[in-house]
């Protein structure tokens, strides 16, 4: 029996969109994974919130609360690294000059329209730069599993938790498939290892048209 | 700046009022005026509006709900989804305790802009067809939608400095800008605290973050560590 990608996986294939001289900013959670799985030799160059380009690995060795992603993880800079405000931080994400966003997902819609900021199970919730960053960001990437519990769909015909933004998603990336989201909706270009597209379009609430090359995952 | 350097983060505070509106910097613990924070909660002034990214979440603002000293907060983050323990501003907010408006932080950054410039609001795309967007007037310019936002100022604005000189001339360090330099602009009162304060001169004018046109008052403190444990 098959099993679903794990956290891990799902950031690697989330990577293999990236490209050295791309500007990525990595979402709170699973898309802070992608950062271990970059590829080799190429520097991306990684763009935090809070007034950073160019941040490099994990950092443990003598915390400095100065010296920190969005997340408050410590981080070491690599060369060429820069700091900013967040006025400037923002101008970067609105203004079109971060070429990727990796963000976690709680719904997709068909039509793109993400929801990430709210559970409403939880009555909570917080926005942080998830808004500007879906907006504002060329290419939106969401990595999440492609249930939630009980098996409920996360991808829908159209988003019942509170919107993060309407018609901005361009790829979604789950445990089971690499779905693109098209002006005519959804399609299906690939599956995880062992999985069939009945099985993924059994857990996804649209119609998802499957891609002519459909192919299995290269992990 | 007239030369007023305090010696206490208590004395830099002296004429904060019940009821003031109050401009935070920080960015989780970047950049976070923690001394200045903890001089508020010795102070015990209460009916505060709070303007701050976060709170609860690896900074120090929590202390400020031990004697519920804050009547609202504006912040981008300060509900979590997630598990995991909840800040006391998270409880209070639960029980209806504490006013909280929740904005997108793209929208935070230039809403403080322009109650610091002179303008008077913002259009953005951000927060279109959300929750963001209820009670708010949206333009059509050139042919696209934008939201309406209205400029943040405040009575003061604590904020963190790596170094000041004299005048009032602030330098920041790594990630400890953040709000911080966007905030000075947008307050009447602008309380900076720095770990070190030099002659005029020795900070060089290339490494000035925030001109001391923006600065009213300075006080040094040894840097309070604080780490978020998520």
């Amino acid at each position: 029996m098959a099993e679903p990608l794990t956290r891990e996986l799902i950031a690697l294939r989330v990577a293999r969109e990236l490209r050295g001289g791309m500007v990525v900013n990595l979402g709170i959670g699973l898309p802070t994974l992608v950062g271990n799985f970059l590829p080799e030799g190429e520097q991306v160059l990684l763009q935090s919130e809070n007034g950073i380009l160019g941040y490099g690995r994990m950092s443990d060795a003598d915390f400095d609360s100065d010296l920190i992603n969005a997340g408050g993880q410590p981080v070491t800079l690599l060369p060429g690294a820069s700091f900013f405000d967040s006025v400037d931080s923002f101008a970067m994400i609105r203004g079109g000059h971060v070429d990727v966003a990796v963000l976690g997902g709680l719904e997709v819609s068909e039509r793109g329209d993400l929801a990430n900021w709210y559970l409403p199970e939880r009555g909570g919730g917080s926005i942080g730069g998830a808004m500007d960053l879906a907006c504002g960001a060329r290419r939106l990437i969401i990595a999440m599993t492609h249930t939630a519990r009980g098996d409920r769909p996360r991808i829908r015909t159209r988003c019942e938790y509170p919107l993060t933004a309407a018609g901005v998603v361009d790829l979604i990336v789950t445990d089971l498939a690499v779905i693109e989201v098209h002006p005519d909706g959804l399609l299906l270009t690939e599956v995880a290892p062992g999985f069939d597209p009945a099985y993924v379009q059994a857990r996804t609430e649209p119609r998802l048209r499957i891609s002519r090359d459909l192919r299995e995952m290269d992990l | 700046m007239n030369g007023n350097i305090f010696d206490t983060p208590d004395d830099a505070l002296h004429d904060v009022f019940e009821g003031a509106t109050i401009m935070f910097g920080g960015f989780v613990s970047a950049g976070s005026p923690s001394n200045l924070i903890l001089a508020l909660q010795r102070r015990g002034t209460s009916g505060i509006t709070g303007i701050a990214n976060n709170i609860g979440l690896g900074d120090l603002l929590d202390v400020l709900n031990e004697r519920r000293q804050l009547a609202k907060f504006i912040a981008t983050f300060a509900i979590r989804a997630s598990g995991g323990r909840a800040s006391r501003f998270e409880e209070l907010y639960r029980r209806g305790e504490v006013e909280l408006e929740l904005v997108p932080q793209g929208t935070f950054a230039e809403r403080i802009r322009a109650g610091g410039a002179g303008l008077g609001g913002v259009l953005t795309r951000t927060g279109l067809g959300t929750m963001v967007q209820e009670g708010k007037q949206v333009l059509n310019v050139g042919g696209e939608d934008y939201l309406l936002e209205m400029p943040l100022r405040a009575d003061f604005a604590f904020i963190k400095a790596h170094r000041a000189d004299r005048m009032g001339n602030l330098q920041y360090r790594l990630a400890g800008r953040n709000f911080n330099p966007v905030m000075a602009t947008a307050a009447r009162i602008v309380i900076a605290e720095v770990e070190e304060i030099v002659e005029p001169g020795a900070i060089d004018p290339s490494d000035v973050g925030t001109p001391a046109v923006y600065v009213d008052r300075i006080v040094r403190c040894d840097p309070v560590p604080v780490r978020w444990e998520g």
